[in-house]
């Protein structure tokens, strides 16, 4: 009897053992995925809204809208300029880097970097419009909603 | 006519799984055995419906039949055979249809393979597998069907997304859904063992192959969906935690989970609870996966473009089946009965522990994945969460269960000690330090933290090896002798060594690529050298080059290594007919130390090409890596236990065996 007895008591402290291991783990990496949202998260603006808020220089985001026809201009070697509008504001773009097949002038784009002090954006990553059915989700959002969004010319009759 | 002909095999299909949906369920509520018996044929006149059905589509599709819609609008005649029959399933329609093929498939797999299951048992299976169907096919039936008509037919197709015309993605489609959709096999199993109110050993021993073999699709189609990205892609990466690869990964996590807590059910009669939940969860991942390629609500490299009608049904699945999954777990849980006891020191409580890391690191991954949606939803805030989130929280969280896993299988059963662990492994862990110590003075280059994550995909490997020679008493006995005890080895335990073995080479190739890639964006005019990790690589020039349904620029670099030529790569600019869309095809050549990749750019003003040349370097031990974990899992699934089936025949069948 004695046996079962003790069996009983441990069986259900090594439950609540197992429930308390569990727990602090979820509890460790809860406090991790906070910590690294927290520290990694990027925000994403179009150019009206980056005029809003007040942006330090310095602070990584993304900005994304059309790259302004006529605006992109190469300079020395891998570097490029360009604006990124959402045809209510303008914000010029610094880049040095290879520009992704799809981008083109009048297209949506989302550019990941920061301001420097004088307002212009240096951007680290140029995503384009991947192939015609994916777009900057974003963008597209964005710019639907204030009516100057064009679908891209490619596929479809 | 075909098209017809399919476009009524899919409703009669749908009519028959309804049929296998409710005759068998209320047949085994009420005892009745006739009743009880219509499962079986149901799951096979079901999977011959859509079969009909798939190859009415596939002929219009080989036939380039553009007066359907689907096909006008994902094909094109020009486009090499391959890709005619792939752009099936590159499209919504077509790899609904496919879902719901390889559905139907694994449940006459069940209904063929499981005459030794108990008829109650089979028959609740079926009949939650044909509840499956009837959601997926009146999907497909409703709100996207792939036999409309165009009247009049146009002549030619929109053509198949470009980036999709490739042999990996051709492939990596079937081999995705093959895991997804094995997985709800072990859901159905779950959903019959909690109607039954039992979970047995016998029960995880059906579940368990299962399992396995949605696993190994997973690991492959994942493989290979990374490959693809990798040489394709041209960004010189292999993993991006894009929202769909994470779609992917979720469910592949909570499998290999499931897996190991299976055995522990069919060990120790233990986790049963436990075991049931993580069936529930592994396919309500792969329907949380399927919602989010198809509803739209993310953007992607790989996403569907879709309306959002096909987006509420598919949540409405969703819910229908993860919402009643819980409901009915919530409500019959309690009546399995408790099983073996073990001590927190033991294989049962290393497999606890694994299963705690890998469901923890695939929450994290949920969370990094659903979060911006969450936070768009409340508060019209855009967020991205990207592969900083995903490293720190995901690695972090991986890294006690790699340290773990080479001891895990050296553990005993019920209670183990951990000196003789710690005495078998002490040889592999000082290796794994002479290692790191070589690494940490021969490698300049890096983050300092680089060498000790190679060294912990070789402690996984040279663990797998410890374990290979402790159960074969390697060095302890004569050579004969370990090389019969190897023999007698069952398949499955060397399956779960190789398995671990490929993680160990994976592992190995994710730090050593991430820490010691050497990445060139460069200028390059015709004749210009660069030297890259000790080759001289020299841009011959461009010719215009065309294919059958592209046209392009080829760019050609000559690589030298010394004096020797060792290739010439051509990195090509294609522009593909319909759309005139454009790809890059990237030059790479494969060596064991590492790949060379080069990818030709834009032009600049002054007639140079923008040229991106990496080294990635020992980047095939990836892919390698993950073969090696297919195999294994392989091998695993092969073992007799699983061929033989139910444990009481298995103990009859053994002294005969060894007479």
């Amino acid at each position: 009897m004695a046996t079962i007895t003790i069996s009983r008591t441990t069986r259900k402290q090594k439950r609540a053992a197992l429930i308390l291991a569990g727990l602090a783990i979820l509890g460790i990496a809860l406090g991790l995925v906070l910590y690294a949202l927290n520290d990694t998260i990027v925000f994403f603006y179009t150019p009206s809204e980056l005029a809003q808020k007040n942006v330090q220089p310095g602070q990584r985001f993304r900005l994304g809208g059309l790259v302004e026809t006529g605006s992109l201009v190469k300079g020395e070697g891998m570097t490029v300029r360009f604006a990124v509008t959402d045809m209510i504001k303008t914000v010029p773009v610094n880049y040095n880097g290879q520009l992704p097949d799809l981008f083109r002038e009048g297209q949506g784009v989302v550019t990941e970097g920061k301001l420097d002090a004088s307002g212009n954006f240096i951007a680290d990553t140029v995503l384009a419009k991947h192939d015609e059915t994916y777009m900057p989700k974003d963008v597209a959002d964005r710019l639907k909603a204030m009516g100057v969004w064009k679908e891209g010319k490619g596929t479809g009759p | 006519m075909i098209a017809e002909t399919g476009h009524f095999a899919l409703i009669l299909a749908l009519v028959t799984a309804l049929i296998q949906f409710i005759v068998p369920l209320y047949g085994a509520q009420r005892g009745d055995r006739a009743l009880m018996k219509v499962a079986a044929p149901a799951a096979l006149a079901q999977f011959s419906l859509i079969v009909i059905a798939f190859f009415a589509l596939m002929h219009a599709y080989v036939t380039s039949d553009f007066s359907l819609v689907n096909v006008w609008e994902n094909s094109h005649s020009a486009k090499p055979l391959l890709y005619k029959i792939s752009g099936l399933w590159g499209n919504h329609e077509g790899s609904m249809l496919l879902w719901v093929l390889i559905l139907s498939l694994f449940g006459s797999g069940v209904a063929l393979f499981g005459s030794n299951l108990p008829l109650e048992l089979k028959s609740r299976v079926l009949a939650i597998q044909g509840s499956i169907g009837v959601a997926f096919l009146l999907f497909i039936v409703a709100t996207s069907n792939p036999f409309l008509r165009l009247d009049p037919p146009p002549i030619e197709g929109n053509g198949l997304n470009p980036l999709l015309q490739d042999p990996a993605l051709a492939f990596h489609p079937p081999f995705l859904y093959a895991g997804y959709v094995g997985l709800s096999v072990s859901f159905s199993f779950a959903m019959a063992a909690l109607i039954d109110g039992k979970v047995d050993a016998a029960w995880a021993r059906w579940v368990r192959p299962w399992t396995l073999a949605a696993w190994i699709f997973l690991t492959i189609g994942i493989s290979m969906g990374s490959w693809w990205a990798y040489y394709e892609l041209g960004w010189g990466g292999f993993w991006f935690w894009d929202p769909v690869e994470n779609a992917s990964f979720m469910p592949w996590l909570v499998a290999a989970a499931l897996l190991h807590s299976a055995i522990v059910v069919e060990k120790r009669n233990a986790l049963k609870i436990w075991t049931v939940l993580l069936a529930i969860l592994a396919f309500s991942l792969s329907l949380v996966g399927t919602f989010l390629v198809r509803s739209g609500v993310l953007t992607s490299v790989h996403a569907f473009a879709v309306d959002p009608t096909r987006g509420v049904f598919i949540l409405m699945i969703l819910c229908l089946f993860i919402g009643g999954a819980l409901t009915l777990f919530a409500w019959r849980a309690p009546a399995l009965k408790a099983g073996g006891l073990f001590a927190p020191m033991s294989r049962e409580g290393a497999l606890v522990v694994n299963n705690l890391l890998l469901c923890t690191a695939c929450a994290a991954v949920f969370i990094g994945t659903l979060y911006p949606l969450a936070l768009e939803t409340l508060s019209g805030e855009k967020i991205s969460v990207g592969p900083p989130y995903f490293n720190l929280t995901f690695g972090l969280i991986m890294l006690p269960l790699l340290l773990l896993v080479p001891a895990g299988p050296l553990l005993t059963w019920k209670r183990a000690e951990a000196w003789p662990v710690i005495q078998r492994l002490w040889a592999a862990a000082l290796a794994t330090f002479a290692i790191v110590m070589i690494l940490l003075v021969a490698m300049a280059r890096g983050p300092w933290l680089a060498p000790f994550g190679v060294a912990l995909g070789l402690w996984l490997v040279l663990g797998a090896a410890v374990e290979i020679a402790e159960r074969t008493s390697l060095f302890r006995s004569p050579l004969a002798t370990s090389w019969s005890r190897l023999k007698g080895l069952p398949r499955s335990s060397f399956g779960m060594t190789l398995a671990h073995a490929g993680l160990g080479l994976a592992v190995i190739g994710i730090f050593a690529v991430t820490a010691w890639r050497e990445e060139h964006i460069v200028a390059m005019k015709p004749g210009d050298h660069l030297n890259v990790a000790g080759y001289d690589v020299t841009y011959l020039g461009e010719a215009p080059m065309t294919g059958p349904n592209y046209s392009g620029d080829g760019g050609r670099f000559r690589v030298m290594d010394g004096n020797r030529e060792v290739a010439t790569l051509v990195s090509e600019r294609r522009r593909f007919r319909p759309g005139n869309q454009e790809t890059t095809e990237v030059g790479l050549l494969q060596a064991w130390s590492g790949d060379l990749y080069a990818v030709m750019g834009d032009r600049m003003n002054d007639g140079a090409r923008a040229m991106r040349i990496y080294f990635n370097p020992l980047i095939s031990l990836i892919w390698l890596g993950t073969f090696v974990m297919f195999l294994g899992g392989l091998i695993s699934l092969t073992d007799r236990r699983f061929r033989v089936g139910a444990p009481k025949t298995a103990r009859r069948l053994q002294p005969a065996a060894a007479e």
